[in-house]
Formats: structure tokens, sequence, C-alpha cells
């Protein structure tokens, strides 16, 4: 049976694919879950007054403050249960750059929360723009100057793993159980516990409402969103990347549409060279 | 009850220990730190359960606040200056959702350039954001204002702000009574569940997407309980009177009855304004004073009948560029008779009793509206 913590019915696009990370991550949380969801494409998937989507309490915030809300419920839960878990839900935009110097205080405190940012690599719910978790050389509406992104994607989970927090994980909507397995692990976590989820949007990503699942294999196993986790100070990978899918991923986004030869091998470079980085600490990791 | 000698901020702190609460983020800012740094004292001591929780800005404790309250907690925080600015969001989250949460806000001009003095600049900002707010002008009141600000918040679940004058209210010393707690207690019960709050029974949505066709009676039922806090504010005043023996009016009016000159003023100005109200007396010109508790919300009261036939000289410590002094548009907005704004005061300058009889005698004078920038010495 299909465990989620979803009602029928929602407000997201076709083949939205942070629905589909909802539906399999909140299966998950203990039945004492209040979610907190900042400004993002779920303050509309949410569902409008007087519909809810999710069957648990959700709490909506300003953008840039969920953590901190989730600190304030935490303690006033705190004094009634002991099988609380407050779950911040937080889109791209929030996690990486308005929203993260409350998601680093809250990991500072060290209390029991779990952050879970689906990551769909831009402002997708105000219409496709550049968030700094947006990858080199994608198109958005705030790109003006060559019309695509200059800059690198920012590496959101090393700097919540830089906070010495327990568990911290990638995850895709494509390898459920993997998925689904990182959720229960995360919100079973002491302290704090942070999972970035890659979660394509077809609108802003520019492809078909039916390949979601299949982007986000594609961008799991081309290594283009490394799939790993950290646990206990130890890297582990959990799939190995076949770099040479990755002009296949790339080549069915718009997104990517002014790429050419040379700015693909960059980022094959920049892939390549992120998973290594990984590598590297995996093999530490077992050393240890 | 008890006599004690404390200095402003660490009144509010007093206050708050006295008021069960569950939860305080803090985040220092001059000149509001002593108050945090006293509630820390007092958990390391074990003289309140509250959780005491520092955050990384004012924004994130405006949000904890938020998170706390809807998760049923009595919260207090306290903040200044630049940190309600920042705040500022948040502040319209807190009541549009309806939370009776309490900050104490020690009045602090605005940068650049950077000034920590007393200038209400940040609080009259904050005028539309929903915020009941309560102007105080000496020890005894803070106190009783933050109790009762409790008691006010949650039964018309909107949150308060209790204002105190920076270095002039929160870092002078004075002596004041300390009730006991089992009183408190009698006045302030503990606090009920609220009705739309976090329950695992019944999960809700809260704060979720309201189009066009819901916003509205939203925003009209925040109005509504605006309405109804000008009566309970006079219940509570009559209830505090019953228990403690203090009774506070709406207003607080001094030498008011034969005067013909009417000082109209907030916070510690007050005080400083009925000094030289006495002196004036002594060269035979009238002058009464009236102090504005609430600038949100503004009561009318009986205000219009208090003033008729009066000169109205208002002193604003604050300034809304392009309008005026904050507070004399507001009673212009409901009196007929002459208003005179003065500006003075702002970013700490002092206005002692002697700068206020010039500003009495200067308006006499000339009959116009001006800033006041002498400085006494």
């Amino acid at each position: 049976m299909y465990e989620t913590k979803m009602n029928k019915g929602h407000l997201a696009c076709a083949g939205c694919g942070a629905t589909i990370a909802m539906g399999l991550a909140s299966g998950k949380f203990p039945e004492k879950s209040v979610v907190v969801i900042p400004a993002s494409c779920w303050s509309v998937i949410g569902g409008p007054l007087p519909y809810r989507t999710l069957n648990i309490p959700s709490v909506h915030t300003a953008f840039a403050c969920a953590p901190a809300v989730a600190t304030g419920i935490y303690y006033a839960l705190a004094k009634k249960y002991k099988d609380h878990r407050v779950i911040v839900w937080a889109g791209d935009g929030s996690s990486f750059d308005i929203g993260l110097q409350s998601l680093s205080g809250a990991l500072e405190r060290g209390i029991p929360f779990t952050y879970i940012c689906y990551d769909n690599e831009a402002y997708m719910n105000t219409g496709i723009q550049r968030s700094s978790a947006t990858p080199l050389y994608t198109i958005t509406t705030t790109t003006p100057e060559n019309a695509f992104k200059k800059e690198n994607k920012k590496n959101f989970l090393e700097i919540a793993i830089a906070h010495n927090i327990e568990y911290a994980a990638t995850a895709t909507i494509a390898f459920p159980d993997d998925l689904k397995k990182k959720v229960e692990k995360a919100v079973s976590t002491k302290g704090p516990s942070v999972i970035h989820i890659f979660s394509p949007c077809p609108t802003g990503q520019g492809f078909k409402e039916m390949e979601s699942v299949k982007i986000s294999r594609l961008a799991g196993i081309s290594g283009f969103f490394p799939i790993y986790e950290y646990e206990n100070e130890k890297y582990k990978i959990n799939i190995e990347p076949d770099f040479s899918r990755l002009k296949e991923y790339i080549t069915m986004q718009k997104r990517f549409a002014s790429i050419d030869d040379e700015s693909l091998k960059k980022i094959e470079k920049i892939v390549i060279q992120n998973f290594n980085r990984l590598k590297k600490k995996s093999l530490l990791s077992l050393n240890n | 009850m008890k006599k004690e000698v404390l200095k402003g901020n660490y009144v509010v702190a007093y206050a708050v220990k006295q008021s069960d609460i569950d939860f305080i983020p803090v985040y220092p800012i001059t000149p509001q730190t002593s108050i945090i740094e006293k509630l820390a004292d007092f958990k390391a001591k074990n003289e309140i359960k509250a959780d005491y929780v520092p955050m990384e800005s004012e924004h994130s404790v405006m949000a904890a606040c938020i998170g706390a309250s809807l998760a049923n907690a009595r919260v207090f925080t306290a903040t200044s200056g630049q940190g309600l600015l920042y705040m500022h969001e948040l502040l319209h989250w807190a009541s549009g959702s309806r939370l009776p949460i309490v900050m104490s806000v020690v009045n602090r001009a605005v940068a650049p350039g950077w000034n920590i003095w007393m200038d209400q600049s940040d609080t009259i900002s904050q005028r539309d954001t929903g915020w009941i707010q309560i102007y105080t002008s000496n020890h005894q009141e803070v106190y009783d204002h933050i109790i009762m600000a409790y008691k006010l918040a949650e039964k018309i679940n909107l949150p308060v702000m209790v204002i105190l004058d920076a270095f002039f209210l929160s870092h002078t010393i004075s002596d004041l009574i300390i009730e006991d707690d089992e009183k408190i207690k009698k006045f302030l019960p503990p606090k009920k569940d609220l009705p739309f709050g976090i329950d695992f029974n019944n999960p809700r949505s809260i704060g979720s997407l309201s189009d066009p066709s819901n916003y509205m009676e939203f925003r009209k039922k925040i109005a509504d309980a605006f309405i109804e806090a000008e009566s309970e504010i006079e219940k509570i005043y009559d209830e505090f009177n019953i228990i403690f023996n203090r009774k506070y009016e709406v207003y607080e009016k001094y030498m008011d009855h034969d005067a013909d000159y009417i000082i109209v003023t907030t916070g510690t100005l007050f005080e400083n304004s009925m000094l030289a109200a006495d002196s004036l007396r002594k060269s035979g010109i009238k002058t009464g004073v009236l102090k504005v508790r609430f600038l949100r919300p503004f009561i009318k009261n009986n205000l219009r009948n208090f003033l008729k036939g009066k000169k109205v000289i208002v002193i604003d410590r604050n300034y809304s560029f392009g309008k005026g002094g904050v507070f004399a548009e507001e009673l212009r907005s409901i009196i007929n008779e002459d208003v005179y704004s003065v500006i003075a005061g702002l970013g700490g300058r002092d206005v002692p009793p002697k700068t206020i009889e010039q500003i009495v005698i200067k308006v006499i004078k000339e009959k116009k509206d001006f800033w006041e920038t002498n400085i006494y010495v």
C-alpha cells in the first residue's frame, strides 16, 4: 500500500516532483508531526482555504524563517509530548537563499527537527527565477546576460553538514525506497537532520510532465545530483554515477538549451570534480 | 507585596518572571539587552520555567514566538530600534495569525547615523502591523502593563507591545511595588489553548493560501478585535484595580480642569510635562497635561469632550516625513480644536521641563507648528 499523509487532490502542476516527494516522504513522518512550510510551491500545493492537502498539522510561514518557526513549535510541544517531530518542508529558494541564516541557527541550536529541502533548482512558484540552487548554464527569467546563469550551484548539504549534525542525505523521487529509508532515519535522529531532495519541475526546467521520474533518475545516475548520505560522521555514496549519461540528462531539458559542446565539457568537469570530492570523503569514512 | 528599587529594564524582567511564561526567544540589542540578561539570570537560578532560547536574528525571534504561540505556549520577547524594524514582516504575521504574543520594546532611534537613544521612530513605523501599542511613562506602569498585556492579548487574540523610553525609563532606577505571585495568578490565569492552533487530533493547515474570496473577512475580524480591545482595556483596568488597588485610565490627566493649554504627550515626556505645567502655572499660564498611552487602538473615548475649547500642544518624539508628528496627526483626526504640533527630543536629545515650558511659551506667542531643537544644558 502507498503509505502517505497526503489527502487526495492538490493544486500542483502535472508532473510536479515536489508533490511526488511529499507523497513519498510524508509516509515516514511520525504520527505526531507538524510540517512547517515557508513560501514556496507548497504554499499553493498545500491547498487554499478551506482545503488542506496534508493530513497532519501544517504551518505556513514567511519565506526566511521556517526553521525559527519550527524552533518555537518544538519547544512548545516538548512541554506536552515526547514523541513529536517538527519537519520543515522548504524549496530551494528558501533553503539556499533567503532562509539559510535561519536554518543555520536552528542546526546550531541542535534541537530535534528535520529539514527537508525539495529542490527544483529555481524559484519555480513565481515563474522560474534563478536561485543559488540553479546550476551553471541554466536559462531563467532573471539571468539576462547571455540568458543563462554563469555561477555554480551552491553546495547546500555540505553547508548543513558543517554544523556537526548527525544525519544528512540527498535523494530523488526516482529512487522511492532510498528516499523513504532516508526520511525514516532523518525523523528518528536525536538532533537535527537535513534531507536534500531533487524534485524536478516540468514547467520550469522544460521537459514533458510524464518525464519527471526519468529526469530524476538521470540526475542521480549521471552524477549531476549525487545520491549520498552522511551518518555519524561517515559519508556513503548510494549510487555510483555513470558520467556518460550527463549529455542525455542535459539535452532532455529546455533550460539547458544554450549549452554547446564546450559548456557541456565544463559541466562534466564540475560534476566529476564534485563527485571526486565526495568520493574522497566516503573513502576516508571507510578507512576510519 | 513588596517594594523594590529597580531599573526599568529589570522591571520588565520581574513582570515576565511572574506571568507564567513558557517560551522566551531572545536576541540582544542596545538598549533592550538588560531585559534579556536579567531573564537569563532568572533562568540560571531556576526562577522561571520558560525555555530561554537565543536566536540568530530578531526576524527569527518573532518567528519562534509565532511557532510557539501557535503550539499554545505563552511567549515573551523584547527588542528595540533596528531589531524591531528587522521583525517587521513577522509583526504582521503575528497579528494576522491572531496570536497573543507580548513583547516589550525599548524605543530607540533609527539609523543612520547610528543612534541608540530615545526616539519613537521604531515603534511608530509599526503602527499598522496590527499590534496593540502601549506607551509607558514610569516603572510601576511598565510592571503593571506587562501583566495586563497578557490578559488583554489572550482575551482578544492580538499581540501587544509594551513600550519604554530608551534610557530615560529603561536605564533609570525607581521604586515600585512588586505584587505577590498568588495575586498575579488570580488576575492572570493559565493560558488556554487556541481554538485555531496546532492540534494533532484536528490537523489544520494554518496560514494557508487565502484568495480574494476570503482574505478580506480575516482582516475585518482583526479590525473588530481592535474595537473590542477598547472596551476590554477598560474592563481589565477595573479588574486590576479590584485586585491590586491601582486604577489606570486610558488617558492620564494632570491639572486639566481649569487649563487653557493642554500638553499632550507620551512616555517619560509626560513626567517632565507635569513638572513644566507646575512651573508654568506659577507664571499664570494655566497648563494641564494629557498622556496618550495607546497609539493602537487610538481610543476616541471622550477625548473630544475633554479637549473642547482647549489649546492643544502635542509634543512628538517622532516624525512622519511628509506629514508631521504622529500623535499630533492622530489627534487632529479626532478633535476640531487648534492642535499645535511640536517635534522634540529626537535621537535621545533631552527634553527637560524647562524646554517644555519654552515650547508652551513659544506656541502661545507664535501659534504655529515647529521643531524644538534647543539643547538645554
